[in-house]
Formats: C-alpha cells, sequence, structure tokens
C-alpha cells in the first residue's frame, strides 16, 4: 500500500489480544483507513482511521489484511 | 472516565478548580486525583482518572482507571457517578467505551467535549438524539474555553444508568449505527496543521524536523535560563541579599556554629553564594538563583511542545532506535518528562504495557538521565570551561544509555511489544493552559526542592562539623580515589546527592577538581543512585526486587564508567 491509499480492511491475522486491542483504536474489518506514513527500515506505519491517527508498529500493521489485490499492509 | 486525550483532566480542573497537568497526547494522566465540587449545600468528590479506550485494560494507567470504576460501583450507595468525557470528533471510537459504561450499574451522563471542534473540521452531531437513544444526558461542553461546564454540572443529577440493550458480539454494529443516525460530515480541505501534522511524520521531512525542535529547545533553554540568571537572579542576590546577609555575618562575629550553619564559611572575607554552603546562602542561592530559571525555561518549552501534539510525534520517529534498547518509541516520553524532574519520568513509565519496558525504562532514566536541577548546576559548573567538559558529560551519558539499554534488551527475556498510539491532532497551544501548567511545576518545583536543598545543606554543615565526611573518606578513598580518581572529600558530594542532586554538584564547587575531574564527579553523581524522590516512587512503580536489580545495575555501571572515564581522560 502507498503513502495516501485508501483501503478497506478485510481481516485481522492475530490473536483476540490484538484483535480487541486493534478495535479499541477503530481498527477492525469493514473500516477505511488512509495510510499517512511510514518510517524507515521496518518502522511504525501512521495511518487514518476516521478522524484519528494510529501509529501502529510494522509486525502489527503487517497483520492488518486489506482488501484490493489483497496487499499486505 | 474516557478515552486518552479528551480532555478529562481540564473538565476536572474546571470542575473542581484543583489544577492537574494536562497535556496533548495519550496518557498524560497516569494517576487519579481527587478534588471537591459545590452542588447546592453538598460537596461531592470528583476523581481525574487515566484515559481507556476499553473496560479490558491493557496498561498499567488503564488499569487504574478500571479499578477506580469497580471501586466506585462496589461502593454504590446509588451516589456515585461517572461522567463519561467523549472526543466529538472521534464519536466513533469514543462510543465503544460509551457502550461497555452503560451496562455497567452505574449512573452515566456524557460529556462531548472538543464541542467546537467538531465544528472546525466539518462534523455535526444531532446531540438530542445521541440523547434519546443512549438514554443518557449529552451535554457539549469545550472544556478549554470552559463552555457547558455550567450545564454538565446543573445536570449532574440526571446521570441514568444505562439501559441500552446490546450484546457483546453486535457493540460494533450498533455503535455503527448509531453514528449513521446522529453524525453528519461535511467535506473538508486540509488544513495547514494537518500539513504540517504528516510531514513531522514521514521520514524525509520528520527527522530534520526533529532534529531542528530540539536544538531549538535547547537554545531557547539556554537563553531564557541564562538571561533569568544573569539579569535578574544573579544581580538579586549580589545587590540586594548579600549586604544583608555581611551585616548578619558581623554580627554573629564572622564565625562560630550558627554563623556557619545560616551563612555558612566565608571565601577570602566573603560570602560565595555556592562555595559558603549556608542555610540562608547557598541554601537559597543554588534553588533559586542557579536552578529554578532553568527548571522554568524547561517547563515553559515542554509544556508548548507538549501542548501541540509533538510527543507521540517524536515517539514513532525514534520508535526503531528505542527497539533496540528494549522499549518502543513511547517511552521517549518518560525520558523528556525525566529532563524536567526524575520523579514525573519514573511515574510516566506506566503508559509502557510490560513490566520489562517499565524495568527498563526506569532504569535508564535514572540512570543516564540527569535532572534539570542537576543540569542547570553541572552547566554552572563546567560552562566556564567550555563545551568541551559539557559535551563530554553529555555525551558520555547519551553513550551509557544507548550502550546500557542494548545490553538490557539482549540480557533481559522477552521482547519489546510493538508501538501502537493514537496521534493527537497538532493544536495550538491555548496560552492560559500553558502558563497555568507552567505555574504549577514551577511551584511543585519549589516547594519540593527548597526543603530538600535546605535539609541537604544543612546536613553537610553537621556531617563536616563532626568530621564525619572525612571518617568515611577514609573508608570509600580505595574506590572514590582509587576508581574514580576524586579527592576523598568527594563522598560527600556523593552522600548529599541522595537528597539532593544540585546540592551534591554544588559542594564540587570547593574542592578545586580539575575539569577531568569535574567531568568525572558529574557523570558519577549522575549514575549512581537516583535521588531520594525518585528513589521512592522507583520502589513504588517496580516494586522492591526489580529496585534492588536497578540498584545494583547503578552502582556497577557508574564504577565502570567513572574507571573508564579517569583512566581515559
Amino acid at each position: 500500500m502507498k503513502q495516501g491509499d485508501t483501503s478497506t480492511i478485510v481481516e485481522i491475522k492475530g490473536g483476540y489480544g490484538l484483535i480487541k486491542k486493534l478495535e479499541n483504536l477503530g481498527l477492525r474489518p469493514g473500516i477505511k483507513i488512509t495510510k499517512v506514513s511510514s518510517q524507515l527500515i521496518r518502522g511504525p506505519i501512521t495511518i487514518q482511521v476516521g478522524n484519528s491517527q494510529v501509529a501502529v508498529g510494522f509486525g502489527m500493521a503487517q497483520k492488518i489484511i486489506l482488501e484490493q489485490s489483497n496487499e499486505k499492509e | 472516565m474516557g478515552n486518552p486525550n479528551v480532555g478529562k483532566s481540564v473538565i476536572f480542573s474546571r470542575l473542581t478548580g484543583v489544577n492537574v497537568i494536562a497535556s496533548n497526547y495519550a496518557g498524560t494522566t497516569v494517576e487519579f486525583t481527587k478534588g471537591y465540587i459545590k452542588l447546592g449545600d453538598e460537596t461531592a468528590e470528583v476523581i481525574d482518572v487515566p484515559g481507556t479506550y476499553t473496560l479490558d485494560p491493557t496498561s498499567r494507567a488503564e488499569e487504574v482507571a478500571v479499578k477506580m470504576l469497580k471501586e466506585a460501583i462496589s461502593d454504590n450507595k446509588g451516589r456515585n457517578l461517572v461522567i463519561n468525557v467523549m472526543d466529538a470528533t472521534n464519536l466513533e471510537r469514543n462510543l465503544n467505551l460509551t457502550l461497555q459504561l452503560l451496562k455497567q450499574d452505574i449512573p452515566v451522563i456524557i460529556d462531548l467535549n472538543l464541542w467546537d471542534e467538531t465544528k472546525h473540521i466539518g462534523i455535526s452531531i444531532d446531540k438530542e438524539k445521541l440523547e434519546k437513544i443512549l438514554s443518557v444526558p449529552v451535554v457539549p461542553t469545550c472544556a478549554i474555553s470552559g463552555e457547558g461546564i455550567k450545564e454538565l454540572v446543573t445536570r449532574l443529577h440526571e446521570a441514568k444508568t444505562g439501559t441500552y440493550e446490546y450484546t457483546e458480539e453486535e457493540r460494533w454494529y450498533k455503535v455503527g449505527n448509531i453514528i449513521e443516525q446522529v453524525q453528519q460530515i461535511t467535506h473538508r480541505h486540509h488544513t495547514i496543521l494537518e500539513r504540517l501534522g504528516d510531514a513531522s511524520l514521514k521520514p524525509l521531512t520528520g527527522i530534520p524536523i526533529a532534529l531542528v525542535l530540539i536544538y531549538l529547545m535547547f537554545v531557547i533553554i539556554r537563553f531564557i535560563g541564562e538571561g533569568l540568571i544573569g539579569y535578574i537572579f544573579e544581580p538579586l542576590f549580589e545587590k540586594l541579599w548579600a549586604p544583608v546577609m555581611m551585616r548578619l555575618s558581623t554580627a554573629l562575629c564572622s564565625g562560630g556554629f550558627i554563623h556557619d550553619i545560616l551563612i555558612g564559611k566565608l571565601v577570602e572575607g566573603e560570602i560565595d553564594f555556592v562555595e559558603s554552603l549556608g542555610l540562608l546562602t547557598t541554601g537559597l542561592f543554588v534553588p533559586i538563583a542557579m536552578v529554578l530559571p532553568y527548571v522554568f525555561a524547561f517547563y515553559l518549552v515542554l509544556g508548548f511542545v507538549e501542548d501541540s501534539g509533538y510527543l507521540p510525534r517524536l515517539g514513532v520517529l525514534v520508535d526503531n532506535i528505542m527497539h533496540r534498547l528494549g522499549l518502543h518509541g513511547l517511552a521517549i516520553i518518560p525520558m523528556m518528562l525525566g529532563l524536567g524532574c526524575n520523579v514525573p519520568g519514573a511515574l510516566a513509565t506506566r503508559v509502557l504495557e510490560t513490566r520489562r519496558e517499565r524495568f527498563i525504562s526506569a532504569t535508564l532514566m535514572a540512570i543516564a538521565v540527569p535532572c534539570m536541577a542537576q543540569i542547570a548546576m553541572i552547566v554552572g559548573l563546567i560552562g566556564k570551561y567550555g563545551a568541551k567538559g559539557l559535551g563530554l558529560v553529555f555525551g558520555t551519558l547519551f553513550v551509557v544509555w544507548l550502550a546500557l539499554g542494548l545490553l538490557l534488551n539482549s540480557i533481559l527475556k522477552g521482547d519489546s511489544p510493538e508501538i501502537f498510539v493514537e496521534i493527537p491532532p497538532y493544536r495550538f497551544p491555548y496560552w492560559m493552559a500553558l502558563l497555568k501548567k507552567l505555574w504549577m511545576r514551577t511551584k511543585w518545583f519549589l516547594k519540593e526542592a527548597i526543603p530538600y536543598v535546605l535539609l541537604g545543606v544543612l546536613v553537610v554543615n553537621i556531617l563536616y562539623s563532626l568530621r564525619i565526611i572525612e571518617f568515611i573518606g577514609k573508608f570509600t578513598a580505595p574506590v572514590v580515589t582509587g576508581i574514580l580518581g576524586l579527592p576523598n572529600e568527594a563522598v560527600g558530594a556523593l552522600i548529599i546527592g541522595f537528597l539532593r542532586k544540585d546540592v551534591a554538584v554544588g559542594m564540587l564547587s570547593p574542592l578545586d577538581l580539575t575539569l577531568k575531574q569535574l567531568v568525572v564527579a558529574s557523570v558519577v553523581l549522575t549514575m549512581y543512585f537516583p535521588c531520594v524522590a525518585t528513589f521512592a516512587v522507583m520502589i513504588k512503580e517496580l516494586g522492591i526486587i526489580d529496585m534492588i536489580k536497578s540498584a545494583v545495575i547503578m552502582i556497577v555501571s557508574t564504577l565502570l564508567v567513572g574507571g573508564i572515564l579517569n583512566l581515559l581522560l
């Protein structure tokens, strides 16, 4: 996913804890997110969810599966 | 109660008149504060709790919030209630917690805070409809300006226990449903602040911005600190206070026990505010004329950075480096606060999720992050030899911070969780709030520092006059002189450093140390042990066993680093 792209979350590939954690900040299947920026060397990814921005660690971000060409981000 | 960074603390201050620190990032409040409000002829207790996204806590700070709620429910004689503060610009996410609260057996009233911002960003919320759906009162407020607070107070008695029915699985569906009914978003353009927000997060622009910002912070702090010292405090002491003290000195026959306690030793017949070590001379001069200006300048700048919303962004930028140290980006917050004073720094480690992270961050901070009081004294003492000495002290501490973090990360089991944090929008700091926060912190410094400094100076005098320092000095000579290359008397500073590190640094002044010895002593004084106030907080936060481990690390690394410096310089 490129910077500025918007896509819909399809699935969160993680345990109950991770799903809950992401859900609490509004990241769950069916939600549209936009990538704001990413840091070098697998650093955290910042995404826009609704009206707020959330920074997510790289590993965590990989578990968020998006729609469109099923690309991982 | 409410999500992090929705303005609970500001509402609390408005309701009770009790001032609490509020900033623009999630996790400013890590403890609860109590205050009181008059409702008619009754007095009610109001509690400000840390923010939480959910009633299943994921960090220490969230645990505090949930525990407070449980207590309020179990001890409910039908008189406790929850003011659920919501961020009106993020209704959806905030409703998640609200729906959880409505299932608890406690009356709830909703405060839709940041109401003014919804208008700027094109959100309109039908609050009557929201009130009808949730069947609890909903009051829009703008806490920072105070709008709506009156209405909130008058409607407190209307708070009701939730009756909204839903099953756990339906929760998000219901949230979406409510949003559809009450919220309308109109399109709008990106504001300058938002563009700046994005720019400070992209590595290409963000890293230069961070470097410039940090440099600017240092320049401003030095400018204000030195200005205040040079133009206000030093002349005040030299011109006004010194003559008064000289007269007192003469009245006390320029010597004797009481003279030495109050005025201290005269240096060439004059009072030397740093070296005399009397309660009324050094005891007042150090905290007020040497440390206070820097503390004031630091908190002014920190307040600005905190309220703008920059800190979490800095956290994202340094996340990679912090991972090497077994932490994640947010650990930059306790480090920054620690630069002001290690006590709030140690408390701020609560924003970190795991015990391991809290241990590493608290230990690193206590060892390698000197507080502003100590920095001010080191600058005062070594600054006159030019930048080289200062560079050596702070450079060494930085290397220690990095090296020790790498080491702890590889020794301790487990790994650091990933960063996961909300990035608040940039906001222009609100001047009144900023000044209030600065005033609170300055007052807190004066209240905490002056008694301890005076106690420190008194203890020094007693120890000297009973020749105890000399006595201990003989025993510690192999370490202090042998390993660190400092004179025997320097052990006095190490003893007093436990009470106040600024006084301890000041005690080095009369010892006629070389620059090399000053550098070693400054580094050692920073690292060897936290001051008593920080020590107490660390025991509370880490527990005794981890504190002992932490202390062992401190002492061993101090001897190692001090010894190496002594050999190399």
